[in-house]
């Protein structure tokens, strides 16, 4: 094992994929020259030139159609947004485009292609960077979602998000780019669809992705104090869902928590709470708590984000909860 | 380009006459309620095609565009009885019955849809360009749209683009004069959409899109440019529709005097009367052509009759490249 920053494990995921395969390009604002807004495409100029690392003007509706135009013949492009807020004004080109090219055409054109970027709030940064729009993307069939949360996950999910020959949604997080973490030697993958079991406990389960998973782990550490074992999932990719690890959780538990950063309206905790009761109904002996972000666009005030944010004091009321306690 | 010779009209006219009774057949059953969804026929526009496909190399062009989209696959060799059934809604249509009228592809013949979201498909048409140069290919890529699709965003950033990476494009307005119900005048300060190529130092002209003749010759020195590494051009194609914008459209915002006008420019009577004019065939050869089309139409239309209608998990087979796509369940 070697210890990386996740913006590491990102550019070597992409760095590696790119070795093996030519067909392969990053486009994107800043990605070349810059060597990434948040140095996440550090020394991939230097090393695969101008026709594969490609700086654009400030077009992502333009330049996320040129990728699923060429993803149709014969190129397998990464774009990248410098957030996923921007990708809002391309978003016609990923779920008109990429994600139902493959359909509509009767399965003729497969779009083998990964849109990137960091994704939810980074500090202060108000209602228009502060967005969280994985379910979204995940409600979108043809695309997939991808969320890791540590360095470790993010190159193995990356580089199988590369390799994969449908359009993939892989979000980072600017507030993640500087975290260390321990990384395998040598080539991985990490299959997508697959959720991982982060903590093991008995009496309550917390199902979390992206980077607020790390105020579940900080709830859970405080809560094993009072003797309180806390599971904690981290789902990696949110479409398609890996239903099964959770409610095989539940099953164990009888209680669920899910902490999503994301408008609390239909989002991707709502999607787990209707699968959990349908499957798991029996088993459950509390009501679902989802923790999310306010019901509002984000607020600049510190004291306002904090009041705005989930957090692990939220984890841990909502653990008391479910638990009667 | 190939010569435009005797053969170029005599062929030009059956298949002008072909798409314009194919898209007549069309109209027929749709108001028998054969074929649904929305409907958009290309009677009027014959001689953008005819022209174009002319001055394509079609071992290795490429063709992308909007909705109005059921001949230019046929003119590239796709088969006519497969885009019929493709709006019949059968298993046996070019998108076994996934996209319906307004979408069509065929990979084979490298005609990349059918695309219905107004100028959602102008940065695909520079995308497939920009793989051509990425991969060192020598095809041309010919992107069109309509004039409507000329005041979106989406035209702008793939022109800025396009130009700054001097992609192999040729993008091309069919200008019919009207956005649904919306005339070109009424959508810009002025009217020679062919000018919005200056801005980005694109060349860019207006050409007459009722003769085919005229469309291959400008589309020939657009090919030949974008081939031989000179960029993208920008034609604005000027030809009319003779129908409503789709089967719904009842027509309020243009005078009938004003179709039976356009009507006399009519390019496949234009087509004919060169022909006749020059003496390359006889009223009894021309019967011999329009009997010929009538029973290809014909044999298309019976093909999308007696295909079978998909199977019902095609819906899903179809979404994604992955075999074993775990899809949510939607009913009891």
């Amino acid at each position: 094992m070697k210890t990386i920053q996740f913006r590491e494990a990102i550019c070597e995921a992409m760095t590696e994929e790119m070795r093996r395969d030519e067909s392969i390009y990053l486009m994107g604002e800043e990605v070349a020259e810059y060597n990434g807004a948040y140095k996440a495409s550090k020394g991939m100029l230097d090393e695969f030139g101008p026709k594969r690392v490609i700086d654009t003007p400030i077009s992502e509706l333009g330049f996320a159609g040129i990728g699923v135009g060429s993803a149709m013949n014969g190129n397998r492009p990464i774009i990248e947004f410098m957030t996923f807020n921007f990708s809002l004004v391309g978003i016609d080109q990923i779920i008109n485009n990429a994600a139902k090219m493959r359909q509509m055409s009767g399965g003729q054109f497969n779009i083998p292609m990964v849109f990137r970027g960091p994704t939810a709030s980074a500090g202060q940064l108000a209602a228009t960077h502060s967005q969280a729009f994985e379910s979204w993307y995940a409600n979108c069939p043809g695309l997939k979602v991808v969320v890791p949360s540590n360095p470790a996950d993010a190159k193995g999910l990356l580089k199988s998000s590369i390799r994969d020959d449908d359009p993939v949604i892989f979000m980072e997080s600017e507030q993640m780019y500087g975290d260390k973490g321990e990384v395998p030697e040598g080539e991985y993958l990490i299959p997508l669809g697959v959720a991982e079991i982060k903590r093991e406990g008995t009496d309550v389960t917390i199902v979390s992705f992206g980077k607020i998973i790390k105020e579940a782990y900080k709830a859970a550490d405080e809560l094993t104090k009072e003797g309180i074992e806390c599971e904690i999932i981290d789902l990696r990719t949110v479409r398609p869902m890996d239903h099964k690890t959770i409610i095989d959780s539940v099953k164990k538990t009888n209680r669920l928590v899910v902490l999503e950063e994301a408008w609390p309206f239909g989002n991707v905790a709502t999607e787990i709470a209707y699968q959990v009761q349908t499957q798991a109904f029996d088993y459950l002996d509390a009501p679902v708590v989802k923790l999310n972000t306010g019901d509002t666009p984000a607020p600049y005030s510190p004291v306002l984000l904090a009041e705005w944010l989930p957090n692990s004091n939220d984890v841990i009321k909502a653990v008391k909860k479910v638990m009667y306690k | 380009m190939k010569r435009i010779t005797k053969q170029t009209y005599l062929q030009w006219y059956e298949d002008m006459l072909f798409w314009r009774k194919f898209e007549d057949k069309l109209a027929q059953v749709y108001i028998n309620q054969k074929v649904r969804g929305f409907l958009h026929l290309y009677n009027g526009q014959e001689a953008v095609l005819a022209g174009a496909l002319h001055a394509m190399d079609l071992t290795k062009d490429r063709m992308i565009t909007a909705y109005r989209n059921h001949v230019q696959p046929i003119g590239m060799g796709e088969d006519p009885k497969r885009v019929m059934a493709e709006l019949y809604g059968k298993g046996t249509g070019t998108s076994q019955g996934l996209g319906g009228s307004m979408h069509i592809f065929s990979k084979e013949h490298r005609f990349y849809g059918g695309h219905g979201i107004v100028g959602g498909q102008i940065p695909l048409g520079a995308g497939l360009a920009f793989a051509d140069k990425y991969h060192e290919r020598d095809s041309v890529t010919l992107t069109y749209m309509g004039d409507g699709a000329t005041r979106q965003g989406s035209l702008h950033e793939t022109f800025n683009l396009a130009t700054l990476w001097n992609l192999p494009v040729v993008f091309c307005v069919e200008n019919n004069g009207y956005a649904m119900g919306t005339s070109v005048e009424r959508t810009a300060s002025h009217s020679e959409i062919w000018k919005l190529g200056l801005g980005y130092e694109m060349p860019c002209k207006p050409v007459d899109g009722m003769k085919p003749e005229v469309v291959a010759k400008e589309m020939d020195e657009a090919i030949q440019r974008a081939r031989s590494g000179g960029g993208p051009s920008f034609l604005e194609i000027r030809t009319y529709r003779y129908r409503g914008h789709s089967m719904s459209d009842a027509q309020h915002y243009r005078s009938k005097e004003e179709v039976a006008r356009k009507q006399e420019e009519d390019p496949i009577d234009y087509v004919l009367n060169h022909i006749y004019e020059k003496k390359w065939a006889t009223t009894d050869e021309i019967g011999a052509i329009e009997k010929k089309v009538k029973e290809r139409v014909k044999e298309c239309e019976k093909f999308a009759e007696d295909s079978p209608y998909p199977e019902k998990n095609v819906m899903y087979d179809t979404v994604y490249e992955q075999e074993d796509y775990p899809f949510l369940p939607h009913k009891l």
